[in-house]
């Protein structure tokens, strides 16, 4: 037990820079309206963003699909959203009889709050001047940044959850409870392939862990992390290939069943905001945040990472992302409930947690012997690419040569009940008539051991 | 429940007499306070098991809220995480499955549960009110020093340095409830796993119906799911028709929508439903022959038989 306060008397020290100012971004300069007119912003880059990543889905996956996608309304059919939102505005409202009608009301309303909420920590770029106040683009942000938008993730699975509960009908239910099921074992997943990303940088507030990749974006170094975040968020948001909650083909609409006009439109709302949030998650933790891309950070020194550059670099990667979900939506099937589970308990978490302790015993190493990040990492990748190379040189194991008979096979057509026809190298046992035509054949030559013709029928 | 109500409003004031407590976070105290305690009795006095865990869910997060205004953003962000949206969601994930919408019953099921439950919920109350009465608050460091370095840092450096044993006993101890929860429920599997393939062979091998049953109504002006499809020759498909309708017996006249297309193939005009009725087992304006045996979905009783086994 002495061993413990020492060591620990010495972690301040090796953790450095990180617990000396836990946040980054100075908000001193804030006054009322300067934060209220980042808020109305958020609220209004994110509804606009909704429209336009509903069009842009319908487009993309149309030109994945060779066809045009919304093209009517508007250029490029870019106000077919607005259209669909207004038509959804006017709909019929039907609350359903027996479903339990406080629960049903508040249901979307939750599921549209916690999603709003999640853009508050996010940083959009540096500090810029707001007519005349020097101020962060970010409404706000603490030490526990991250966790907070986990939290917001959690809570924002109520709303699904109480929305499949409240309706008092089968489908929904059970894609309620889908979710909960899911929600619970990918967070676990996403959780700690964050974690790694809050060893490197040393904190969990969104502005210092844009601040600690000013010379490496953390998804080169943490790929794995990277790989596990990126799975676990498309499960998050109930998204092809994980869009169980919401299967079609099994459970109708799943908890959106029961639900229409404003009330469904609140949970889709939801949805493609959540999309937006974990896409702006995974810009700030792994893709730099609101830094610009290599050769254009380089050029005059530094000049497209100050001011209002930032935010352009920002939405590009936010839309990178969401360009990654569209694509994934246009090229994966859907997974059957307990492969996802499977994947989910049984490779994302085991994986996810080893990384952690890998990246834990690298960090480890750094601060005990004071090793560069930078040498560190080249060693590093310098021991993979020796092992990949070794891996090479290793000869491959033959498989055993099975003992395959030579010649063509006869094979029992009928031995599954149903005919099936014959694989290349099999052929079918000749047929009655055929049989008729060889004994007749056998009869006339007196020849019992008469020519055999083969009737091989190829598969292909 | 007198004595907490008592402790409370004691202790904000004297937060506030120390320079401690801002007006924002006495607002926020009196705001939040009633809220909680109306979620508190809800949890009691709610009828559906289902309101009572929301009305938890509504008392963590005022909470985590009190947590944050005091300074410990960690232990008020990870109340909402861990409690809220972890153990919550199990609790809700359960009730949602024990029932959709059936009340508590209040019909004791042990002889004597109630005086039970008053009796040790009296011996908690004298305990606590026990604990709190006698308990003395030392100097306060202030909430800087508490959060020196960050408050992460802070709270991690008393986890792992003050209270690193009780940590790794409650682990351990969580860690051999998760396995004790797994080996009490763990079967023994007896017989080979029966998957998707197996089930598919074994269907066709007992002379099932080989793809996916056919869709109900296939006209345009009957394309409700109680009208069976007809098959190539018109005659309905019983099978078409989900199980569930069949067996309330909700499902349409098949032999209708058959005469129906009688009529539209003799070159008549379907007019009106019930008016005409032919039988085409009896005439048979094509003198088309009698249907094979055994093609899937001639015969209601093996369709039905198909789906049994199923």
């Amino acid at each position: 037990m002495s061993v413990l306060p020492a060591a620990l008397t010495a972690l301040p020290s090796a953790v450095g820079d990180g617990a000396v100012a836990p946040v980054v971004a100075d908000f001193s300069n804030d006054v009322f309206w300067v934060w209220l007119l980042k808020a109305v912003a958020i609220i209004v880059f994110l509804l606009t963003s909704v429209l336009i990543a509903i069009w842009f889905e319908r487009r993309v996956v149309g030109i994945m699909q060779l066809r045009p996608g919304p093209n009517v309304h508007g250029p490029f059919g870019l106000l077919q959203s607005l259209a669909d939102a207004m038509k959804l505005l006017v709909k019929e409202d039907i609350t359903v009889k027996a479903a339990d009608k406080l629960v049903y009301i508040l249901a979307p309303m939750i599921a549209v709050l916690c999603s709003l909420l999640v853009y508050a920590v996010i940083p959009f770029g540096p500090e810029v001047n707001i007519f005349g106040v020097i101020t962060p683009l970010q409404l706000t942000d603490f030490p526990v940044a991250v966790l907070y938008i986990l939290a917001c993730a959690s809570v924002g699975v109520y709303g699904i959850v109480l929305g499949g509960w409240s309706s008092n009908s089968t489908y929904p239910l059970l894609g309620g409870v889908r979710s909960t099921a899911q929600v619970i074992s990918y967070e676990l997943a996403m959780g700690l392939s964050l974690v790694s990303v809050f060893i490197m940088a040393g904190s969990m507030s969104t502005s210092q862990i844009v601040d600690s990749q000013t010379s490496v974006w953390w998804f080169l170094p943490l790929l794995p992390a990277f790989v596990i975040y990126v799975i676990s968020m498309v499960g998050e948001t109930n998204r092809l290939p994980f869009d169980l909650p919401e299967a079609e083909g099994e459970l109708v609409g799943g908890y959106t069943t029961e639900y229409s006009s404003m009330k469904f439109a609140w949970f889709f709302l939801a949805e493609y905001i959540n999309m937006l949030n974990v896409s702006a998650v995974a810009t700030t933790l792994f893709f730099g945040g609101w830094r610009a891309p290599w050769p254009l950070s380089a050029i005059n020194d530094g000049m497209f990472n100050t001011g209002w550059w930032p935010v352009l670099w920002f939405v590009a990667k936010v839309w990178m992302f969401m360009f990654l979900f569209v694509w994934i939506r246009g090229s994966v099937l859907r997974f059957r409930y307990d492969q996802f589970m499977k994947i989910g308990w049984k490779v994302l978490i085991p994986a996810a947690l080893a990384w952690v302790v890998c990246v834990s015993l690298v960090q480890a190493a750094r601060q005990l012997w004071d090793v560069d990040l930078r040498t560190l990492l080249f060693v590093l990748a310098g021991l993979v690419l020796v092992g990949l190379v070794v891996s090479f040189l290793v000869p491959e194991k033959k498989p055993a040569p099975e003992p395959g008979p030579t010649g063509p096979q006869e094979i029992d057509p009928f031995a599954d009940g149903y005919p099936v026809p014959p694989l290349p190298g099999q052929v079918l046992p000749p047929s009655p008539r055929a049989q008729r035509r060889l004994a007749a054949t056998a009869t006339d030559a007196g020849d019992p051991s008469g020519p055999e013709t083969p009737l091989e029928v190829r598969g292909g | 429940m007198s004595h907490v109500l008592t402790v409370l409003p004691a202790a904000a004031g004297a937060l506030t007499e120390s320079g401690q407590t801002s007006t924002a976070e006495a607002v926020l105290f009196w705001v939040l306070g009633p809220i909680m305690v109306l979620a508190a009795l809800g949890l009691l006095f709610a009828r559906k098991a289902v309101h009572a865990a929301l009305a938890v869910v509504l008392v963590m997060i005022s909470l985590a809220f009190l947590y944050v205004a005091q300074g410990a953003e960690f232990l008020g962000v990870v109340q909402v995480v861990v409690y809220t949206g972890a153990v919550m969601m199990l609790f809700l994930f359960v009730l949602m499955l024990v029932g959709v919408d059936r009340s508590d019953s209040l019909v004791e099921t042990i002889r004597g549960q109630r005086w039970i439950g008053v009796l040790a919920g009296l011996g908690l109350g004298v305990v606590l009110a026990g604990v709190v009465g006698r308990a003395t608050y030392g100097t306060p460091a202030g909430i800087e020093e508490a959060n020196a370095g960050s408050n992460p840092a802070a709270i991690a450096h008393l986890i792992f340095g003050q209270h690193v044993f009780a940590m790794e006993v409650v682990g351990a101890l969580l860690v051999t409830a998760a396995l004790g929860a797994l080996v009490l429920t763990h079967r023994q599997r007896l017989t080979r796993k029966v998957g998707q393939r197996e089930r598919a062979e074994r269907r066709l091998r007992e002379g099932g119906y080989p793809v996916s049953l056919p869709a109900p109504g296939v006209y345009a002006r009957h394309n409700a799911l109680d009208v069976p499809a007809l098959d190539p020759e018109g005659r309905p498909i019983e099978a078409s028709v989900p199980r569930v309708l069949r067996v309330r017996g909700q499902e349409a006249d098949a032999r209708e929508y058959a005469a129906r297309i009688d009529r539209v193939l003799a070159g008549g005009w379907a007019t009106g439903a019930g008016t005409f009725t032919s039988n085409r087992d009896v005439d048979d304006p094509h003198g088309r022959t009698a249907p094979t045996p055994g093609t899937p979905g001639t015969d209601a009783t093996e369709t039905d038989d198909e789906e049994g086994a199923r």
